[in-house]
């Protein structure tokens, strides 16, 4: 392969004093002084997030209010470094839970281990688990940072699906065909 | 001399040396507002205090200003931990900061920021009407060097060393194009019939009509480099050189020395822009072919003269903010080559060339 020399061009006079310049840049600089300022008072104004970003993991809950998740531990199964514990419970048979397979008694996760990863949402079967926009987490403690049941659902509000799981396999079994 | 005359003379030197201080906490201020503008942030505006900063609108304006801010980086140079390195020779360590802040402080004495009329004669308002004002200012100001070779040697450290090495060598370059430079004013305002000497006063006086930045841009800008170069701003940042060298000279330094070296560094760059303004600019004249002669008598007047001479000041240190975040530094090589290839000849030929101008005006 040739070599292809490139010759640099000599300065001019104008050029060897760097006065022109540096009075362009001197405009350069007072044209941006002039410009609006592009900082986000942050506390005040929040970043507009993304769609699909991965932020705080969060359980939601079904447009009926009931928690989505099944306890099938899949999801702390997978969780790399180990942020989730889950212990299992069994759901009332009557009233609201009716149908509903299984619920967990205690839903952990530790946000201090929480490595962000997304691996939680992608395996879990129910589409219980999010990871949603919130993005700051602050605790005065190591406890306070293992959110619970209560605060993961807190932050993961419902989720608007159409699925009805559980409404469809009440009118099935209603309708004499359970599963 | 009485009391009351020391007492009243004290008193005004206290007054412009606070003046000095208070307006180099500014200047950082002004350092911190404009780079931010320039670099589109928004800058300190945080900053309040707890009654004044709840004013409904002034109040919120100044937070937004950050005019609180330099009161706050004060007290936290003043109430940080003192660390001295147990390396350092700890008599120069402490006389470093002090050396550097004094010629600052010094040179503002013979500077003259004003006039008064009084029975329609021409008093300049200054501490020491020196005849010899100009080699006064570049005397003391010339010891401004020690303050850094002292830190940089003091602090028995290898970044303090590079620095204060640099910025003497620096400064002693610059040193000599500085005094060339401005030569030229001082021969046009002794030309025959205006004996004036080496007055600052006499040189403002000079410039009624016609201001030193028109009749010689040459001197005014190897001036304006000269004084960049021994206020160690960027471009020519050497001292702090702050991506190779850490901090500089001042890379051992914490607290409150540190506060002085930085204290001193604007006020350096206050004094500098005073000169300037003094020798080129016109002084308290507002405008070119307006002389401050209108002005009326007594105090009014005066305070409209120190309020001009005070506005081109500020508009000379928003000029070395505004350099500042334009260009990078100098190589240390190009600011030797630029000092002592380009800015000396250019000063002995800008000298020669209006002498001949001056010999023939003259003759």
């Amino acid at each position: 392969m040739a070599i292809k020399e490139l010759k640099r061009k000599p300065l001019t006079f104008a050029e060897k004093t760097y006065l022109p310049q540096i009075a362009s840049g001197l405009i350069i600089t007072l044209k941006n002084i002039f410009r609006p300022t592009i900082t986000l008072q942050y506390p005040e104004e929040r970043p507009e997030i993304p769609e699909g970003y991965r932020g705080v993991p969060t359980l939601v809950k079904d447009p009926n209010g009931r928690e989505k998740c099944v306890s099938c531990q899949l999801c702390e199964f997978v969780c790399p470094p180990k942020a989730i514990r889950i212990i299992p419970g069994e759901l009332d048979e009557e009233g609201d839970s009716a149908h509903v397979e299984k619920g967990p008694k205690e839903f952990e996760i530790d946000m201090l281990r929480c490595i962000y990863c997304g691996y939680c949402q992608e395996v879990c079967p129910e589409e219980a688990i999010w990871l949603q926009d919130e993005f700051s987490l602050s605790g005065y403690t190591r406890e306070e940072l293992i959110y619970q049941k209560d605060k993961l659902y807190e932050l993961g509000g419902t989720l608007p699906d159409n699925h009805f799981k559980w409404d469809k396999k009440k009118s099935a079994e209603e309708a004499g065909n359970p599963h | 001399m009485e009391t009351v005359d020391i007492i009243w003379i004290i008193t005004k030197a206290v007054i412009v040396a606070v003046a000095l201080l208070s307006f180099s906490n500014l200047a950082v201020l002004a350092e911190r507002k404009v780079s931010s503008w320039i670099q589109g942030r928004v800058g300190p505006n945080r900053t309040s205090i707890p009654l004044i900063g709840s004013i409904p609108v002034i109040g919120t304006a100044m937070t937004r200003l950050g005019l609180f801010q330099p009161v706050a980086d004060g007290l936290k140079l003043l109430l940080k931990e003192d660390p001295v390195p147990d390396h350092v020779n700890k008599f120069y360590f402490f006389l470093a900061p002090v050396a550097a802040m004094m010629p600052a402080v010094t040179t503002i004495a013979v500077l003259p920021f004003g006039q008064i009329i009084s029975d329609g004669v021409v008093v300049p308002i200054v501490l020491a009407d020196l005849d010899i004002g100009i080699l006064f200012i570049f005397a003391v100001s010339s010891l401004g060097v020690y303050g850094m070779i002292l830190a940089g040697w003091a602090s028995n450290s290898k970044y303090p060393f590079l620095g204060g090495i640099r910025s003497s060598a620096q400064m002693i370059s610059y040193e000599l194009s500085m005094g060339l430079s401005i030569l030229p004013i001082f021969m046009w305002a002794n030309a025959p019939g205006a004996d004036s000497g080496l007055n600052l006063f006499s040189v403002v006086q000079h410039q009624q009509g016609v201001w030193g930045v028109i009749f010689m841009p040459g001197s005014a800008l190897l001036f304006l480099v000269s004084i960049f170069a021994e206020t160690n701003r960027l471009p020519f940042d050497m001292a702090e050189s702050e991506s190779e060298l850490v901090a500089g000279f001042n890379t051992e330094y914490g607290s409150f020395k540190f506060g002085l070296f930085f204290a001193a560094e604007y006020a350096h760059i206050i004094v500098g822009s005073g000169v300037f303004t003094a020798l080129f600019l016109g002084g308290w004249h507002p405008l070119p072919f307006l002389s401050a002669d209108l002005l009326p008598d007594g105090l009014l007047g005066a305070a409209f003269s120190i309020g001009i001479f005070l506005f081109k000041v500020c508009c000379m240190v928003f000029f070395f903010i505004w350099i500042r975040w334009t260009l990078p530094r100098f190589r240390y090589d190009q600011i030797m080559k630029l000092g002592w290839t380009m800015m000396l000849p250019l000063a002995i030929v800008n000298l020669v060339v209006y002498a001949i101008i001056f010999a023939f005006i003259d003759g």
